[in-house]
C-alpha cells in the first residue's frame, strides 16, 4: 500500500532535503513530517469549522423558532419532538446519500445533514430551559404587568439561558465530529484530507487531533460566552 | 424608617394617593366548572386601609385577589378602582399600576437586588436618575443597606431580606394600591412576627390600600382594618373590623373560624390606653406610693409596702392580664412611656371590657 501512495505522489515520502523519511516509510506517527506538512490542513480547518458553525447557527434558530412555537402551545412539543428525533437517528452516510440527487454534491448538502442532527438537541435543551423558569417568577412578572413578550425576553429566556447554552455545546461537539463525513457529500473539511490520505496514520492522526482541538475550543468559548452573560448562576447564598 | 415624608408626597413617583377598591357582586366561575369560585362579592375597601381576605383553604381568597389585577378574569359583576371599572384598562397597564407581592415572592434570580426593585419604574420608562433615587429611597425603607444589598443576588439573602425586598419591589412605583398573597407564610414564626410589624410600620407611614390575603385569622386580626371572611364556594360570611368581627361573629361559621379564644384575641386587639382607665385617688384600694417623676415605688396598705406591678400604656390588655394573673394581684400601675403612672387598670376594668353589661348579670351568678 505504501508503494502504491508512494507511486500517487512522489513527492510525499521526502522531507525538504529530499531524502526519504524513513518514519514515513515504516507509516508510523511522525512529528517532523507533521511540522512540515501542517500547511496543508489549513484550508480543511477552516472550512471544517464553516460547516459547523453555519450549521449549529441556522440549527439554533430553526431549533428557536420551534422552541417558542411549543413554549405557547404545549401539543407541538410531542410532535417536534418525533420528527427531530427521527432526523437524529438517520445515519448520516444515507441521509448524504439521500440529498445528492437533489441538492448536489457540495456544501448545501452538507449543512442540510449537519444542521438537522443538531435540531433535537437544540430543540429539547431550549424547551427545557424555558419549562425551568420557576413559577413563581414568571407569576411576579405577570402580576408587575410584563406583557407575554417582556416576559419571555427579559425573565424566561434569560433564566433559561443556561440549559440552553448547555444544548449549544452539546450540538456544536457532536456536529465536528459528524462534519468529518461532510467528505462525502463534497463539502471538504478535515475529513476531505484525512480521507485523501487515510491509510497514513500521521495524515489521520493530525486531521483527528484539530477536530478534537476545534471541538474543545468552540466549548470552551461557549462556555466562556455562557458565563459572561449569567454572572447571576454563579452568586453564592451568603 | 427616617423616610422624609416630602419624598412620598412630591414623589418621585406618579401615584402618591391610595385608591378606594370596589367589589361590586363580583363572581367568577372556572370554564368548565359549574360550581362558582366567587359568588357575588360585594365590598368596599376605603382609601388607605389594609382590607385582610381570609378564610379556609379553597374559599376562593386568592382567587378573589387575583381578579382585581385581573391575573384571573371575573366572569360577573365589577371591581371598580377608584370608581374606574378594572375591565376597561389593559390588563399589563393596570397591573404596574398595583403593587404585587406574593408567598414566593418570586424575585428574578438573574437581576440584581437593585434591578429588581426597579422593574416596575423600568417598565414604566421612568429616567435612570429618578429610578436610582427611588430604589436608594426604598432600601431605605426597608431597613437595607444599598450599598451592600444593590449589586447581590436574590439567592445571597436571607428569607427575611428577601421577603422585604419582595414589598419594596412591590412599592417601587407607589401604586396606589397594594395585593399581597400570603406575602410572610413562608417565614419562620419570629421572622413573621417581626415582618408583620415592619408592615404595620410601613403602612403608618405610606397609607396605602392594601389587599391582604391570608389563612391565618390571627394574622388576619392582628394586620387588618377591615377583614372580609370567605365560607367555601367564594361566598361572604361577613365583612367587619377586628373587633366587631370578634365581639358580633355574623354566623357560627365565622365563630368556629375566628376561633374559641376570640375573647382572648379581642384583648391582643386593644391596648391599655385605649380603654378607661380607674382613675387613682378615686378608685385605688390602697395608697400608692410614687417616687421621682411620679414613678410608682410601692402600695402602702396597714403600714406595710407591698410591691406595685406596673403596666405600660402601649402594652396590649392580653399581655397586661397575663401579668397580673402571674404576680397574683388584682392591680396595676399604668405608667407612660416617661414612667410616669397615669392609672389604674384592674381585672375588673378587662372582665368588664369583655363581657358586654347585659351578659355582665348572668355572668355573676
Amino acid at each position: 500500500m505504501n508503494l502504491l501512495l508512494a507511486q500517487a505522489d512522489s513527492g510525499f515520502f521526502r522531507n525538504r532535503s529530499g531524502q526519504t523519511d524513513s518514519c514515513v516509510e515504516r507509516n508510523g506517527f511522525c512529528p517532523n513530517w507533521i511540522v512540515h506538512h501542517l500547511d496543508r490542513y489549513v484550508s480543511p480547518f477552516w472550512q471544517h469549522l464553516f460547516l459547523v458553525t453555519v450549521s449549529v447557527a441556522i440549527g439554533f434558530v430553526i431549533a428557536f423558532v420551534l422552541a417558542l412555537a411549543a413554549h405557547r402551545r404545549r401539543w407541538l412539543v410531542a410532535p417536534i419532538t418525533q420528527v427531530t428525533g427521527i432526523l437524529y437517528t438517520i445515519p448520516s452516510l444515507s441521509f448524504f446519500f439521500l440529498l445528492l440527487p437533489i441538492t448536489g454534491r457540495g456544501n448545501t448538502t452538507a449543512l442540510i445533514a449537519l444542521t438537522a442532527y443538531t435540531l433535537l438537541i437544540l430543540f429539547r435543551n431550549i424547551v427545557d430551559g424555558l419549562d425551568g423558569v420557576p413559577d413563581e417568577s414568571r407569576d411576579a412578572g405577570r402580576g408587575m404587568g410584563f406583557t407575554q413578550r417582556q416576559l419571555l425576553w427579559r425573565v424566561e429566556l434569560p433564566l433559561a439561558l443556561p440549559v440552553i447554552m448547555a444544548g449549544l455545546r452539546i450540538a456544536a461537539t457532536t456536529t465536528v465530529g459528524l462534519a468529518a463525513l461532510a467528505t462525502y457529500a463534497g463539502a471538504g473539511g478535515l475529513g476531505d484530507q484525512m480521507n485523501s490520505q487515510k491509510e497514513f496514520i500521521s495524515n489521520v492522526a493530525v486531521g483527528g487531533a484539530l477536530c478534537v482541538l476545534m471541538a474543545l475550543g468552540l466549548d470552551a468559548i461557549l462556555l466562556l460566552a455562557q458565563r459572561l452573560l449569567t454572572p447571576w448562576s454563579r452568586a453564592r447564598t451568603a | 424608617m427616617n423616610l422624609p415624608n416630602t419624598a412620598q408626597a412630591e414623589g418621585l413617583s406618579s401615584h402618591p394617593q391610595a385608591a378606594t377598591l370596589e367589589f361590586r357582586d363580583v363572581s367568577k366561575t372556572y370554564p368548565g366548572s359549574t360550581a362558582a369560585a366567587i359568588q357575588d362579592l360585594s365590598f368596599e375597601v376605603p382609601a388607605g386601609e389594609v382590607c385582610v381576605l381570609v378564610g379556609p383553604s379553597g374559599c376562593g381568597k386568592t382567587t378573589a385577589m387575583r381578579l382585581v389585577n385581573r391575573m384571573i378574569e371575573m366572569t360577573g359583576g365589577d371591581i371598580l378602582l377608584d370608581g374606574e371599572s378594572v375591565r376597561t384598562r389593559r390588563p399589563a397597564d393596570l397591573r404596574r399600576e398595583i403593587g404585587y407581592a406574593i408567598q414566593q415572592i418570586g424575585l428574578f434570580p438573574h437581576l440584581t437586588i437593585a434591578d429588581n426593585i426597579a422593574t416596575v419604574p423600568r417598565l414604566l420608562g421612568w429616567s435612570r436618575d429618578r429610578i436610582d433615587a427611588r430604589v436608594e429611597e426604598l432600601f431605605d425603607l426597608i431597613g437595607l443597606d444599598a450599598a451592600e444589598m444593590r449589586g447581590r443576588y436574590p439567592v445571597q439573602l436571607s428569607g427575611g431580606q428577601r421577603q422585604r425586598v419582595g414589598v419594596a419591589r412591590a412599592l417601587a412605583a407607589d401604586p396606589p394600591l397594594m395585593l399581597m398573597d400570603e406575602p410572610f407564610g413562608a417565614i419562620d414564626p419570629i421572622n413573621r412576627e417581626r415582618l408583620q410589624n415592619e408592615l404595620l410600620r410601613l403602612q403608618a407611614q405610606i397609607r396605602k390600600t392594601i389587599v391582604f390575603v391570608t389563612h391565618d385569622i390571627d394574622e388576619a386580626i392582628k394586620m387588618g382594618d377591615r377583614i372580609a371572611i370567605l365560607k367555601t364556594g367564594g361566598v361572604l360570611a361577613q365583612y367587619a373590623r377586628p373587633a366587631e368581627l370578634l365581639m358580633q361573629p355574623a354566623d357560627e361559621f365565622v365563630e368556629d373560624f375566628v376561633g374559641a379564644d376570640r375573647a382572648l384575641k379581642r384583648l391582643a386587639l386593644t391596648r391599655v390606653r385605649d380603654i378607661d382607665l380607674w382613675d387613682l385617688d378615686a378608685a385605688a384600694p390602697f395608697a400608692l406610693v410614687t417616687g421621682d417623676g411620679g414613678r410608682p415605688v410601692a402600695w402602702e396598705r396597714d403600714g406595710r409596702r407591698q410591691d406595685v406591678l406596673t403596666v405600660e400604656r402601649d402594652d396590649i390588655l392580653r399581655d397586661a392580664l397575663s401579668d397580673m394573673l402571674r404576680s397574683e394581684v388584682q392591680y396595676g400601675a399604668v405608667v407612660d412611656e416617661h414612667g410616669k403612672v397615669t392609672g389604674l387598670l384592674s381585672v375588673e376594668i378587662i372582665h368588664d371590657f369583655l363581657v358586654p353589661e347585659a351578659e355582665g348579670e348572668v355572668h355573676e351568678l
